[in-house]
């Protein structure tokens, strides 16, 4: 399905813009092949599975109850949890960039854990942490919140992985804040708080929703750090990842095409309105 | 932001503070940062070392004394050292055409190496399940010429090399497009061959950004669990990795073992992090990534 | 200057010769048929704005970008098929693009390690080449140093021993001046320069700054818009621009309204030393130097108007002129009269240049 170019050929020298450094058709063939055969092949495999469904087809899985409920809860819960994430993670990002601390570089580094940790560790790690008789299980079950084996506690696993996303994008754009900004704000007069909220929050906007964005659809797609968590109990605490792992060890391959499709086609929509988002940034700020 | 409401902040007082908050608001805004990051990030790392040991060093050692976690090891890492120099000879090929070339449709091509980090790890394992499964598109075809992909080797490979695709990539496109082209132009002009310009002038500039993404890559690609669970098969010795055996041994209620068997991975994720921001640290200006903090 | 009667003997002096090159990047035209030739061991400096193609030219002629129609000649060979490699070019790059993980030992050594075994010279033979460089551009000494341990000027001097190491056949340089301050730059002009009594090297470099080219060449190119405007000794371009783009390129210039008679020119009915070219007659403009208008009485003068405002700049007193139409004149007098702000003058035109 891919045409590996031949280098040197007349047609790949109009492609391209005329240049001395060498290795263009070799390094540029070998990348859509690779691209080819591991990422796009595969994915086509999945489209061509889907349209064999048909619009109805996949509209009947959707429908289907358990399907329905797990895809609301996964679509529901990380909303939720990105909310939460954002909110955090763009204190954290104004603490990290703005003040200095004892222990700073530590806690900044921290922040990426999720992204090093394996999911299942974390998985395993944070059921052990909210079960009933686990350390921070045991003091929320006194409060009356059960955490484990219910929506929490997927809620709880879903702010853990969608953390970094949220403070890893706005945190470059507060370091970038120019202070000139802010003292010239003061010396119009404006209280700390007017700078804040009119002069210095406006332009990281863009930001923290594509923050938000980045953890939603991380969050969705979840599976390793809930399903320990979870219970995957139908209707309470299923997961529509954990639906397709179900419905591959049942070989209805068609049902688990369907779920994915949709959950894709949800995320296209997320990754579309980022794209925006950054688009009108651009436009209104002259940045991302 | 108190400011308003609080009488301590008099800006005459602390000129300097003109750009900031008050100490009191700071040192708040400090504390819920720390303690959330303690409580959501920090705390799950340490339960899975104390879980680990927490029947004693013997208990802990015990997980390892089975052939299966060894068999578990053994795999993760033959997984890695194929995936990971397959995604560094990808990463250099696909960031020398996009960095040093102009050509039409290059922030697409971009988009698309980027592809695998937006779709679920599930879907990653599925996508492949779909094509080389009994009921996929070759899975008939591979089952007359007795080939197995699936519940395999090459099944693991393939997911894993999926779900960590971008990652040397998206490291070096940055990185070489901000270096340019003119050190290679320069060594060209000296009579260097295209070759040695890539190994003495190239390679050197980008070592250490390839180093950071190679540390990231084979961490995903040592720790996946998602898309290598749907490809893998579950089969106790032969196809399990580490993240997998972990999995079992926990589902088994054998949680000391489990959290013993996890406490590689998490030395490996703590490790990784500490090289990271040794790199970023040391290396800024030779890196794309992680140079804000 | 167009002296081609002495061929035979002219010949070999061509170092290289550039053919009716044209070159086009996307849909923009960026050079324009343009030929020029380079003598054996000159210094040649194509000067141009920004966006003239000089840079352009560089590249093509060092084989770093290819030509749409057109050859290069290097000597009687043709070179355009030549990669890059082949050319033995030495060029130096506007932001020298030093390796910047190598020593500057290493840096100068980097086209002779880059030879085939077979060409490349012994370890020693090197190790000697690259200390006589660095003792001809005088950073003896700082061979174990890195290019970021380097000043700007210091790092300019290594790109140039960088690429005499490999004894070019031709040494190309992009701005090289472009990016230091301004004492550096003086300093470095007149030390290119002996450099270049010295060794003999044929050497093109691309400016924008006419100060420079004047200064520095042997020869000066003036390019506009991908078109060779001229080529001369400094002296030639400034005495006979080929066209008004020279003209007012090579410095400030004032723009005159005259009329062309019989080989005179008349400027409001008065007669002016300036010659027409051969055949013009009618309304013409006549270009006018600052140093070529002079302070006069209004009833002897070409052109009139009142003091703005005089100053005096590196010993000369500069006053600026409002003419009639409100334009202003810059006048170079160094009579040392100060007139204040307001007062009436005349102006009379000592010189000056009409275009064909």
């Amino acid at each position: 399905m891919v045409e590996t170019p031949r280098p040197k050929s007349p047609l790949l020298r109009s492609f391209r813009r005329p240049s001395v450094i060498p290795g263009f058709g070799i390094s540029f063939g070998y990348t859509l092949t690779c691209l080819g055969l591991i990422v796009l092949l595969p994915l086509a495999g999945l489209v061509v599975k889907a349209s064999g469904l048909g619009l109805s087809g996949i509209w009947e899985v959707a429908t289907d109850p358990r399907v329905a409920s797990a895809l609301r809860i996964s679509f529901g819960v990380s909303a939720l949890a990105a909310l939460v994430a954002s909110a955090f993670g763009f204190l954290v990002a104004w603490v990290l960039t703005r003040y200095r601390f004892p222990g700073r570089k530590l806690v900044d580094a921290a922040v990426d854990l999720p992204f090093a940790l394996p999911t299942a560790v974390a998985g395993i790690a944070l059921a052990s942490l909210y079960a009933p008789d686990g350390l921070l299980g045991s003091a929320l079950a006194r409060l009356g919140i059960q955490a484990a084996y219910t929506p929490v506690g997927i809620f709880i696993a879903m702010v853990f992985i969608g953390l970094p996303f949220a403070v890893r994008t706005v945190q470059p754009l507060i370091a970038e804040i120019d202070k000139e900004i802010e003292e010239a704000s003061a010396t119009l007069g404006a209280t700390r708080l007017a700078t804040l909220t009119k002069v210095v929050l406006p332009p990281l906007i863009p930001a923290v929703l594509t923050g938000f964005a980045l953890a939603f659809a991380r969050g969705v797609g979840e599976y390793g750090s809930i399903i320990f968590i979870a219970g995957n109990l139908p209707y309470v605490s299923e997961i529509a990842p954990l639906l397709i792992v179900i419905k591959l060890s049942e070989f209805d391959y068609g049902g688990a095409a369907a779920i994915a499709t949709i959950m894709l086609g949800i995320s296209f929509l997320t990754l579309l309105a980022i794209n925006l988002i950054q688009a009108w940034s651009r436009r209104r700020f002259g940045y991302v | 932001m108190s400011e308003i409401f609080s009488p301590v902040a008099v800006p005459a007082t602390k000129p300097a503070q003109v750009a900031s908050e008050g100490a009191i608001t700071r040192a708040v805004l400090i504390g819920i940062a720390v303690a959330f990051l303690a409580l959501f990030l920090v705390l799950p790392l340490f339960a899975v070392f104390t879980q680990a040991l927490s029947k004693g060093i013997g208990a802990f050692l015990d997980a390892f004394r089975e052939p299966d976690a060894w068999s578990a090891i053994r795999l993760t890492l033959t997984v890695a050292a194929i995936a990971v120099p397959f995604n560094v000879v990808f990463g250099l090929a696909a960031s020398w055409a996009i960095a040093k070339f102009e050509f039409p449709g290059k922030s697409l091509l971009i988009t698309l190496i980027d592809l695998p980090f937006s779709v679920s790890p599930v879907v990653s394992g599925m996508i492949y399940v779909l094509l080389f499964g009994s009921q996929g598109l070759f899975g008939s075809w591979l089952i007359d010429h007795g080939i197995q992909i699936l519940f395999a080797l090459p099944g693991i490979v393939l997911a894993t090399v999926f779900v960590t695709f971008p990652f040397v990539a998206r490291e070096l496109i940055p990185l070489m497009q901000e270096q340019g082209t003119a050190e290679e132009e320069a060594a060209l002009t000296l009579g260097a061959s295209g070759l040695h310009a890539f190994r003495t002038v190239t390679l050197p500039n980008i070592r250490w950004g390839l180093l950071y993404s190679v540390l990231l890559c084979n961490a995903r690609a040592m720790g996946e669990f998602g898309a290598v669970s749907v490809v893998s098969g579950h089969i106790r010795g032969l196809t399990n990795t580490i993240p997998l055996h972990v999995e079992i041994l926990y589902n088994e209620y054998n949680f000391v073992a489990a959290f013993a068997v996890a406490s590689l991975l998490a030395a490996l994720a703590l490790i990784t992090l500490v090289l990271k921001s040794f790199l970023e640290w040391r290396f800024a200006g030779e890196l794309a990534h992680g140079r804000a903090h | 200057m167009s002296s081609r009667t002495a061929g035979r003997t002219d010949r070999p002096s061509t170092a290289i010769r550039v053919e009716d090159v044209s070159k086009t990047f996307d849909t923009a035209a960026v050079l324009h048929d343009l030929s020029l030739d380079v003598r054996a061991g000159e210094l040649i400096g194509l000067l141009g704005p920004s966006g003239s193609g000089k840079t352009t030219l560089l590249r093509i002629i060092a084989g770093l970008d290819a030509p749409d129609r057109g050859r290069i000649l290097f000597g009687d060979d043709d070179a355009t098929g030549l990669a890059v490699q082949e050319r033995a070019v030495g060029f130096v790059f506007q932001h020298y693009a030093l390796f910047k993980h190598m020593s500057v030992a290493d840096n100068i050594a980097y086209g002779l390690n880059a030879r085939r075994r077979a060409d490349r010279p012994a370890k020693a033979e090197i190790k000697r080449r690259v200390g006589d460089l660095l003792d001809l551009i005088r950073l003896s000494g700082f061979g174990d140093r890195y290019p970021s341990q380097l000043s700007g000027g210091q790092r300019q001097r290594v790109a140039l021993a960088r690429a005499l190491a490999v004894e070019p056949r031709v040494l190309l340089l992009d701005e090289p001046f472009g990016a230091l301050d301004a004492q550096v730059r003086k300093d470095l002009r007149r030390w290119l320069r002996e450099i270049h009594d010295r060794t003999g090297q044929t050497t093109i470099f691309v400016t924008h700054d006419q100060d420079e080219a004047l200064e520095l060449s042997d020869r000066v190119a003036v390019l506009d818009r991908g078109r060779l405007e001229q080529v001369g000794t400094p002296d030639e371009v400034q005495e006979n621009p080929a066209s008004a783009t020279v003209m007012k390129f090579l410095g400030d210039s004032v723009e005159v309204e005259a009329i062309a008679e019989g080989g005179r020119v008349l400027v409001r009915g008065r007669e002016t030393p300036v010659v027409a070219p051969a055949g013009t007659i009618g309304p013409v403009k006549l270009y006018v130097r600052p140093w070529q208008l002079q302070l006069a009485e209004p009833e002897s003068a070409h052109l009139s108007g009142t003091v703005r405002s005089s100053y005096r700049t590196q010993g000369r007193q500069r006053i600026e002129v409002a003419d009639a139409e409100g334009r202003l004149l810059a006048v170079e007098d160094s009579d040392g009269v100060r007139y204040a702000a307001g007062h009436p003058v005349g102006l009379r035109i000592n010189g000056g240049h009409v275009f064909g």
